[in-house]
């Protein structure tokens, strides 16, 4: 790149910036506090645009096209990875705070300051999934991680919110010295800091076995972040104790960041060492599938099954991961292409769950499935929803999740002869099956069961939706179907990742 | 006998391994806050040694940066026991447990 600084690349992160100081601005103002949200709805729309002409830029008629955009010094990489990930970000963003709108508003707690935290939490997602070095990487995570701490408790008043708060900062700080330990013992053995710099380095030679404890140290603390088993007994409590909306953006958001810390620096920083993170990472996605989705069949409140379920969904998005270390080339490059459309897809699919979710809590006020049964006599519309969401996250066709599903098959399939993807593969079916069981009860218990005595018809069906949950389930809804019918739509995103596993 | 970065790194892994067993066996919120910044120093420590013996400044380049998070993180943290504290007049994690199942 030029001497001059590239600003054209960077215009996504600089609007979201001045977005996130503007929402604080706002809320100052004496005007009405929804106006905060709306000024973060326009910024994160308007840092879309640059997404879009940067990925056009070679049929843009101002925009010289010069591949993959190298920025301070090699750290910071625009390309097509990036591109299609700030995509999902900033589209996970926008649904997150039309879903916390109504919920906000309807709270005796601050405001404008929600909106700020989820924007700079947003803002670090965005950051990490341009970084190519270990402290851009760090800084970024940290970013997304500390005003998620905040939001979580963000009801302070509230024993629960507190203590979903206090779990997830104590665990997030401690996965972040473990993953800081290992970044250290990294750049001690092999001298850089930068992605390419230890993929250099690590080529061919034999690497002491302390440079193993860093990338294995490097994984535990992505692993916290992703919440996958045995790291993950934070999530339940914290996505139970901390506001639905919350909940909503740590699912996807938070989540989607921590699955692309962990792309990045296996596909890029570790391309050598796939030897090292390939089985450990089978370890954690099998006990991840199988853990998650065997202690979601027994819960009896939805967001904890949302959890689990989130957790078990984890696993199956690390489950190419495994496969990595036993295949090469196209194949290879399928692997990331997996995850990434797993990803893809999930972030419509759940955050539209947890709309649901909102949606019901504010007819029944309760997220204990046994308060949910025979809603659908009630509010078959809303019912209707539950079908599409959760059969959507089970992979039944036509809904958006099975084309997840067969892709993440279909990577683990491609590792076949070798007996480890084989048995990874028979894992991943079984649990498939027990997942549909669970989110099938659901179902279930709001088509099939009666009205609970206890709840005083009255309070039953009366109040409306609303609009600004209404359309972020009218969205996600949407999509959800859209894609299902047409994965073309959305994986054609993750085909453009491709490239990113083989490539640089 | 000189003492060389190799025994600057021993002694973060030393550290590191103290802060690590604070947090697993300390059941007050604050004492496990503080094991965990002792974490963060011992990262630090082996930043540095590291920097030093290789003769390349983003080591101690590192250290700045994690420090500064680390005081952001200590910002965020007694902001929550504060709040979890006037709740509840404990710090202890082990009373916080009325989200199981």
């Amino acid at each position: 790149m030029s001497a001059l600084f590239d600003y054209h690349a960077l215009a996504p992160e600089l609007i979201l910036a001045f977005t996130v100081m503007a929402v604080l601005a706002v809320d100052l103002m004496p005007v009405p506090k929804y106006y905060a949200a709306v000024t973060g709805l326009v910024g994160l729309f308007a840092s879309i645009i640059p997404l879009l002409t940067l990925a056009l830029c070679s049929e843009l008629s101002f925009c010289s096209d010069n591949g993959a955009r190298l920025l301070f010094g090699d750290s910071y990489v625009v390309d097509t990875f990036s591109l299609v990930l700030k995509g999902l970000f900033l589209v996970s963003a926008f649904i997150s705070l039309l879903l916390a709108v109504g919920y906000v508003e309807s709270d005796r707690y601050y405001q404008g300051e929600y909106y700020f935290l989820l924007l700079a939490s947003v803002f670090g997602a965005v950051v990490m999934a341009s970084s190519r070095d270990l402290i851009s990487i760090f800084v970024g995570l940290e970013l997304v991680s500390g005003p998620a701490f905040l939001l979580a408790g963000w009801r302070k008043g509230d024993a629960r919110s507190n203590e979903a708060a206090l779990k997830f900062f104590i665990v997030g700080v401690l996965s972040a010295a473990i993953l800081l330990f290992g970044m250290s013992l990294i750049y001690g053995v092999t001298g850089e800091l930068t992605f390419s710099g230890i993929r250099a380095a690590t080529v061919g030679g034999e690497l002491p076995a302390v440079f193993t404890l860093g990338v294995l140290f490097v994984l535990m603390g992505f692993a916290f972040k992703v919440s996958a088993v045995p790291f993950h007994f934070w999530t339940p409590d914290t996505y139970e104790g901390a506001p639905t909306p919350v909940t909503a953006y740590l699912s996807v958001g938070s989540k989607a960041a921590g699955f692309v810390g962990l792309l990045v620096i296996c596909y890029s920083a570790f391309a050598n060492m796939r030897d090292i993170w390939g089985p450990a990472l089978w370890i954690i996605a099998v006990a991840s599938m199988t853990l998650g989705n065997l202690i979601a069949v027994r819960q009896t409140n939805v967001i904890r099954l949302l959890g689990y379920s989130s957790i078990a969904q984890g696993g199956f998005m690390l489950a190419p991961f495994a496969v990595a270390s036993m295949v090469e080339g196209v194949e290879l490059e399928g692997a990331l292409f997996a995850t990434v459309t797993y990803l893809l897809f999930y972030a419509f699919m759940n955050l539209g769950a947890f709309g649901v979710v909102m949606a019901g809590m504010s007819k029944v006020k309760s997220a204990e499935l046994s308060s949910w049964s025979g809603m659908a006599q009630y509010a078959p519309g809303l019912s209707m929803l539950v079908v599409i969401f959760f059969f959507a996250l089970a992979g039944v066709p036509p809904l958006a999740g099975w084309f997840a599903k067969l892709v993440m098959f279909q990577a683990i399939i491609s590792g076949a002869p070798n007996v480890w993807a084989v048995l990874l593969g028979v894992i991943a079916a079984v649990n498939a099956v027990v997942a549909f069981f669970y989110y099938a009860k659901v179902v279930k218990t709001v088509w099939m069961d009666s009205v609970p005595v206890e709840i005083p018809a009255a309070e039953l069906g009366g109040s409306g939706l609303n609009p600004a949950l209404a359309l972020a389930l009218g969205i996600t809804a949407i999509a959800t179907i859209v894609t299902g019918l047409f994965p073309g739509v959305l994986s054609f995103f993750g085909e453009a990742t491709r490239t990113f596993a083989s490539g640089f | 006998m000189s003492v060389t970065p190799g025994w600057y790194m021993i002694l973060a892994a030393v550290l590191f391994a103290i802060g690590a067993s604070g947090i697993l066996l300390r059941r007050n919120a604050l004492v496990m806050f503080m094991s965990i910044e002792l974490m963060l120093n011992a990262v630090n420590l082996t930043f540095v040694a590291a920097g030093r013996q290789l003769g390349t400044l983003e080591g101690q380049v590192s250290v700045v940066f994690v420090m500064v998070v680390a005081a952001a993180e200590v910002v965020v943290g007694l902001a929550i026991i504060v709040a979890v504290f006037r709740k509840r007049a404990t710090a202890s994690v082990d009373e916080l447990s009325e989200l199981r199942g």
